[in-house]
Order: structure tokens, then C-alpha cells, then sequence
């Protein structure tokens, strides 16, 4: 009996003796190293404002705000605002759109600019080969206002290119391209493509490059064709560059590009069935409508589901290939 | 990497595209570089021509009557552009500068493998490119918590710190710098802030410059932060500018003498409006076009740079 009291007692005592010299090196750490703290302070409060402050604000979406009280004086309302988002028809053409606008983006910022850099590369003039990549990267360089003034030039329904000089040059119909639903989901796309194309090329230039000679001068003693030297050297050696820049966009699925469908359509209203995604519909329920309930669940649930996907996308790339695994 | 500096087929004359191909090749390249010019031709045209001529003719590539009305117009009460134009500047420069000095700061210590507290840190930077809270929380911390509505701290602030980029310094860091230069140091008796302002910052000095014109490009860039924050005309920058004009032109004109000048020189009340938009914009990028050269030849060095692994 009383040999196992001193075993609890020995027992009990061993945690705090450990604890406390747990807490000796953490002391001698801050004291080593104080001046890194001191380096990271700024970057640390900022983080905390921008990031994680508004992490925890993700509570507004269960509760039902009202400014008097301040966020966390106002009432639970459990799922309320779930609810009220569910039954919108908002909730399913917003997330459609978004996924299927994102998905578009991602296959074809993957097969265009990787077909980009490859013809680039069989250019002989490293001139001309230059010049191109350098005007190709110019979109890029430009914000969405001017993207949307750009896209306005062409599509005005009453001044615009296509409307005043392209369409009659063929015989065609002036169309109202503001208030035509139909010719939205192939004009994003093109937009957004014709954006990112510069930098997406150079990426995969750069993984280009870095393939050795001696592969392509093997397979041309082999006889092998341009096209086969492509997809069984160019596309396998520079597989990981692929995932990843794909991997990246995944898991920004559940985010759209505002500036693209914000600016781009100019707001039109008759165009939101396809242009609405999330992040617009949002920043309008928020700072448009004013509701708060409705657009911190909808953030809400990009936030999860967005979070959710990162993660599904990665386990999935390690299954395959730990090596291209982002984490 | 100088770009593109080498044909991927190699050195042997076998492994050649056919005429043909390399033909074909060539021709859809400038077909497709003209397609990236082109919009822009567009709106300067527009910019330069006569406004009756436009609004008969619509948009033309060659206009038939040339006219710098627009232009006039604009500096008629030049203002608002100049106002607009200086917050853009000074929030560029500003942001840039604080921006880079507060992530290379936090991407220090994080770089360093005997810092017992690298991982945590690291994660803490990374978890913000996995999750948000989203906008509406994100807005109400800047507007109810800091009161920072309508002032230029709003459009500088949210942008400062990007984890992408604090990673990318890390990963710089502790790929360049030697260890042993930095141990050797420390026993000569210098202290960690000594260590990273004269040994770390100088070896670092690509990145640096990468990391600054990815950010002055963001900051220049920047509209959304005008669009949520600031609601008095006075602030707003360039590219928000461009945005309002859009939608009302006659935003550029709350100064009546513009628009009696106006009157008096072409007897209408009616604004050049359609030329004066696009005169805007030809004003509004001016700085991205002659700044993009020198831009893009270090972006695509920058992108070689390295790849981030959390």
C-alpha cells in the first residue's frame, strides 16, 4: 500500500519536474533569440489583423448581427443564415459558376500556355522568339479596369469594333453583347486566358529549359518525331512544374477572380445568371444590399469548402507522387 | 535565365521543324502578339479622334477625323487626375518599400535552421494562403475595429504582408546563405540585426528586387481596396479613377469650368464622353507601358527564382 502512494506520489511529481524544465530552454530561446521576435513583431500584427482576426470573425455567419450590440454581443442564430442562403437561387448559381468558370481556367491555363512554350522553343530567330514572349506577357501587366475598357472597345453595344465595323463587314446582326447571356461563358475565358497567357508561358519556358540536350539528341538518332519527343520527353520531364502550377489553382477552385467578373461585364444585370460567382455575389449582399447574414455565410462557406479542397487536392497528388506534393 | 536562350530541339540540324511547320509557327506568333496590341491600338485611336466622328462611325481603328479634344478636356481641370495620380504614387512607393522591409524581416528568422520556433512561424505565414475569413469579417476589422475607412493606411495596409512571397524570401535565404557565413559572424561578435543588414540583405538582393516589382505592380494595380474603403472622391487612386469614369463621366467634370470651356469651344453642352473615357485610359496606363519592359525582363527572372515548398 504504501509503496504505491510514493508511486502516485513519485508519478505526480515527475510531470511538474518536467514541466518545469520544459519552461528553462523556452526562457533561453526567447533570450538567444529575442532579436528574431523583435524582426517578426510588424509582420506578426499585421497577420493577425488581416488574417487572423477575420478568421474568427467567421462567427457572424451564425449569429444575427446587429451593430448596436457588436459582433459578440448580438444573437446565436444557429443556421438561420444557412438557411436563408439555401433557399436563394443564388446559392447554386454562384457556386456553379464558380466551379465550372475556375475549372475552365485551369485546363486552359494548362494546355494553351504549355502549347505556347513549346512552339516558342521551336522557334529558330531567339530574336522573334523574345519579341513574342515579351508582348505576350503585356496583358499581364495590365489591371482589370483597363482589361474591361479593353473588352468594352471591342463590345459596346453602340461604338464598339465588332458592333460598328467586324459584324457588318460579314453581314451580321449587331448583338448586344452587354445583355446577351449566351456569349458570356466563352468571352471570361478568352479574357482570362489572353491575361494570364504571359506568365503562365514563361513558367513552363523556364521548366522547359532546364530539360537536358541529350534527350532530344537521343531520340532524334532514334528517329523519334516532333510529336513524340514532346509528349514522352518535353510533358514527363517537367510533370512536376505541371502539378504544381495545377495544384495551386485547385485549390483556389472556390475563389473566383473578382476583377474578372466584377469589371469585365461591367455589372450588367441581365448577365449575372452567368457571370455571378461568389466573390461578387458577397461583395454585393454585403456592401450592395447590406445584408450581413446572408453574404458572411456564403464567405463562409468558400472559406470550408475551399480549405477542404487544398487539402483533397494535395492528398490526392501525394498518392500518386509524394514528390510533387505541396505539403 | 535569359529568356529563351536556346532552341529546345538542340544544336542538331536533324531535329529541325520541316519549312512548313516553322513557317506556321512563326506566322501564328505575330498573329497572336498583334492580338495582345491590338485592344490598346484601339482605345488610343479612339483617344486621339474627333467625338462626332466616333459616335457616327463607332470605334475605328483609323479614325477619319483626328481630335485631341479629349485630351484638352482632361487637362482642362486636371484635379482629380492629379490627385489621383499622387495618392497612386505615394501608396505604391510607400507599400512597396514598407511591404518589403516587414516580409524580409519575418522571412529571416523563419530561413534559420537553428531558430527552435522556424516551423511554427512558417506555419503561421502558410496557413494564411489555406484560409480566410473571408470578406465581410476581413471589411469589419478594417472599417468598425480600426476606423481606417477613408484613408490612404486602408489601401496600403491589407496588401503588406503576402505569404506567397514571405515564403519565397525564405526559401532564398536559406538556399543562398551559408550557414558558415553567418556562424563565422555571430563568433566575431555581431548581433542577428547586423547579421541580416549587412550580410543577408546584400546577398539577397534578386529576390529583393523581384518581390519589390511584383508589389509595386500589385499596389499600382490595385482598385479593389479604393472600391470597399474609400468613399470620398478626393482619395482615390488611378485605376479606381478609370473604374468611376466608366460609369460616369461626368465624374471627371464636378468642376464647372471645365465644362464652360467645353461649351464655349464646341457650342454644345454635351462632354466628348466617349473620346474623354478612353483618353483616360491612355492616361491611366501611361506608366505601366513605358515601366513594362524593364518590368517584365526582371519578372521573368524573378518566376525562375525558385519554387515555395510549405
Amino acid at each position: 500500500m504504501a509503496n504505491q502512494i510514493a508511486e502516485a506520489v513519485t508519478a505526480a511529481k515527475v510531470p511538474r519536474v518536467k514541466a518545469i524544465a520544459k519552461v528553462k530552454p523556452q526562457l533561453n530561446v526567447f533570450r538567444k533569440y529575442w532579436m528574431f521576435y523583435v524582426m517578426m513583431l510588424p509582420a506578426i500584427v499585421l497577420l493577425v489583423v488581416n488574417n487572423y482576426i477575420p478568421m474568427f470573425g467567421i462567427m457572424i455567419a451564425f449569429k444575427n448581427i446587429n451593430y448596436a450590440d457588436g459582433i459578440l454581443g448580438s444573437e446565436w442564430s444557429g443556421l438561420r443564415n444557412f438557411e436563408y442562403l439555401f433557399k436563394t437561387s443564388d446559392a447554386w448559381i454562384i457556386t456553379r459558376n464558380t466551379l465550372l468558370y475556375n475549372s475552365a481556367f485551369i485546363v486552359l491555363n494548362l494546355v494553351f500556355p504549355l502549347a505556347f512554350a513549346i512552339m516558342l522553343g521551336e522557334i529558330k530567330s531567339r530574336f522573334a522568339a523574345k519579341v513574342h514572349q515579351t508582348i505576350m506577357f503585356l496583358p499581364y501587366f495590365l489591371s482589370m479596369v483597363v482589361i474591361s475598357y479593353l473588352v468594352f472597345g471591342f463590345m459596346s453595344d453602340e461604338h464598339g469594333y465588332l458592333n460598328s465595323s467586324l459584324l457588318p463587314a460579314f453581314g451580321i446582326e449587331p448583338v448586344q453583347w452587354y445583355f446577351t447571356k449566351e456569349v458570356w461563358p466563352y468571352i471570361l475565358p478568352i479574357v482570362n486566358t489572353w491575361k494570364s497567357m504571359g506568365y503562365f508561358t514563361v513558367i513552363y519556358m523556364a521548366a522547359i529549359i532546364g530539360i537536358d540536350d541529350e534527350y532530344y539528341e537521343a531520340a532524334t538518332i532514334d528517329g523519334a518525331s516532333k510529336w513524340k519527343q514532346m509528349t514522352r520527353i518535353t510533358v514527363p520531364l517537367i510533370m512536376p512544374v505541371i502539378t504544381i502550377m495545377t495544384l495551386l489553382q485547385i485549390g483556389k477552385i472556390f475563389n473566383a477572380d473578382f476583377g474578372l467578373f466584377f469589371q469585365v461585364p461591367r455589372e450588367s444585370g441581365v448577365l449575372f445568371p452567368v457571370t455571378n460567382v461568389i466573390d461578387t455575389y458577397v461583395y454585393r449582399t454585403f456592401l450592395t444590399v447590406g445584408d450581413i447574414g446572408l453574404s458572411s455565410a456564403a464567405g463562409l462557406l468558400q472559406s470550408v469548402v475551399g480549405f477542404a479542397l487544398v487539402f483533397l487536392s494535395n492528398w490526392v497528388v501525394r498518392r500518386i507522387n509524394k514528390e510533387n506534393a505541396l505539403f | 535565365m535569359e529568356a529563351a536562350p536556346k532552341a529546345l530541339s538542340g544544336s542538331n540540324p536533324q531535329n529541325r521543324l520541316s519549312l512548313p511547320a516553322s513557317l506556321g509557327i512563326n506566322v501564328f506568333f505575330i498573329i497572336y502578339s498583334l492580338l495582345c496590341v491590338i485592344p490598346l491600338i484601339l482605345i488610343v485611336m479612339v483617344s486621339i479622334s474627333d467625338e462626332s466622328t466616333v459616335i457616327k462611325e463607332g470605334y475605328q481603328f483609323i479614325p477619319s477625323k483626328l481630335d485631341l479634344a479629349a485630351y484638352r478636356f482632361l487637362f482642362e481641370d486636371a484635379t482629380q487626375i492629379i490627385r489621383s495620380y499622387s495618392i497612386s504614387i505615394l501608396v505604391t512607393i510607400a507599400g512597396t518599400a514598407l511591404s518589403l522591409i516587414i516580409m524580409a524581416l519575418y522571412a529571416y528568422p523563419i530561413s534559420r535552421q537553428d531558430f527552435p520556433h522556424a516551423k511554427f512561424f512558417t506555419f503561421f505565414v502558410f496557413f494564411t494562403m489555406l484560409f480566410s475569413g473571408g470578406l465581410v469579417p476581413w471589411y469589419l476589422v478594417y472599417v468598425r475595429m480600426l476606423e481606417l475607412k477613408n484613408t490612404m493606411l486602408a489601401l496600403i495596409m491589407p496588401l503588406l504582408v503576402a505569404a506567397f512571397f514571405v515564403l519565397i524570401i525564405r526559401t532564398f535565404f536559406q538556399t543562398t546563405i551559408p550557414a558558415a557565413v553567418v556562424e563565422s559572424a555571430k563568433i566575431d561578435g555581431a548581433g542577428e540585426l547586423t547579421i541580416f543588414t549587412k550580410i543577408v540583405l546584400p546577398l539577397s538582393l534578386p529576390v529583393l528586387a523581384t518581390v519589390a516589382l511584383f508589389q509595386t505592380l500589385t499596389y499600382w494595380n490595385d482598385w479593389f481596396l479604393s472600391l470597399v474603403f474609400i468613399t470620398k472622391d478626393a482619395n482615390i487612386t488611378v485605376q479606381y479613377l478609370m473604374y468611376k469614369t466608366m460609369l460616369n463621366i461626368q465624374f471627371l467634370s464636378n468642376n464647372s469650368t471645365a465644362a464652360a470651356a467645353i461649351t464655349a469651344a464646341g457650342g454644345t453642352f454635351k462632354f466628348p464622353s466617349e473620346t474623354v473615357r478612353m483618353a483616360m485610359v491612355v492616361v491611366g496606363i501611361g506608366p505601366i507601358i513605358f515601366a513594362y519592359p524593364f518590368f517584365q525582363k526582371y519578372f521573368v527572372k524573378g518566376l525562375t527564382v525558385g519554387a515555395v515548398k510549405g
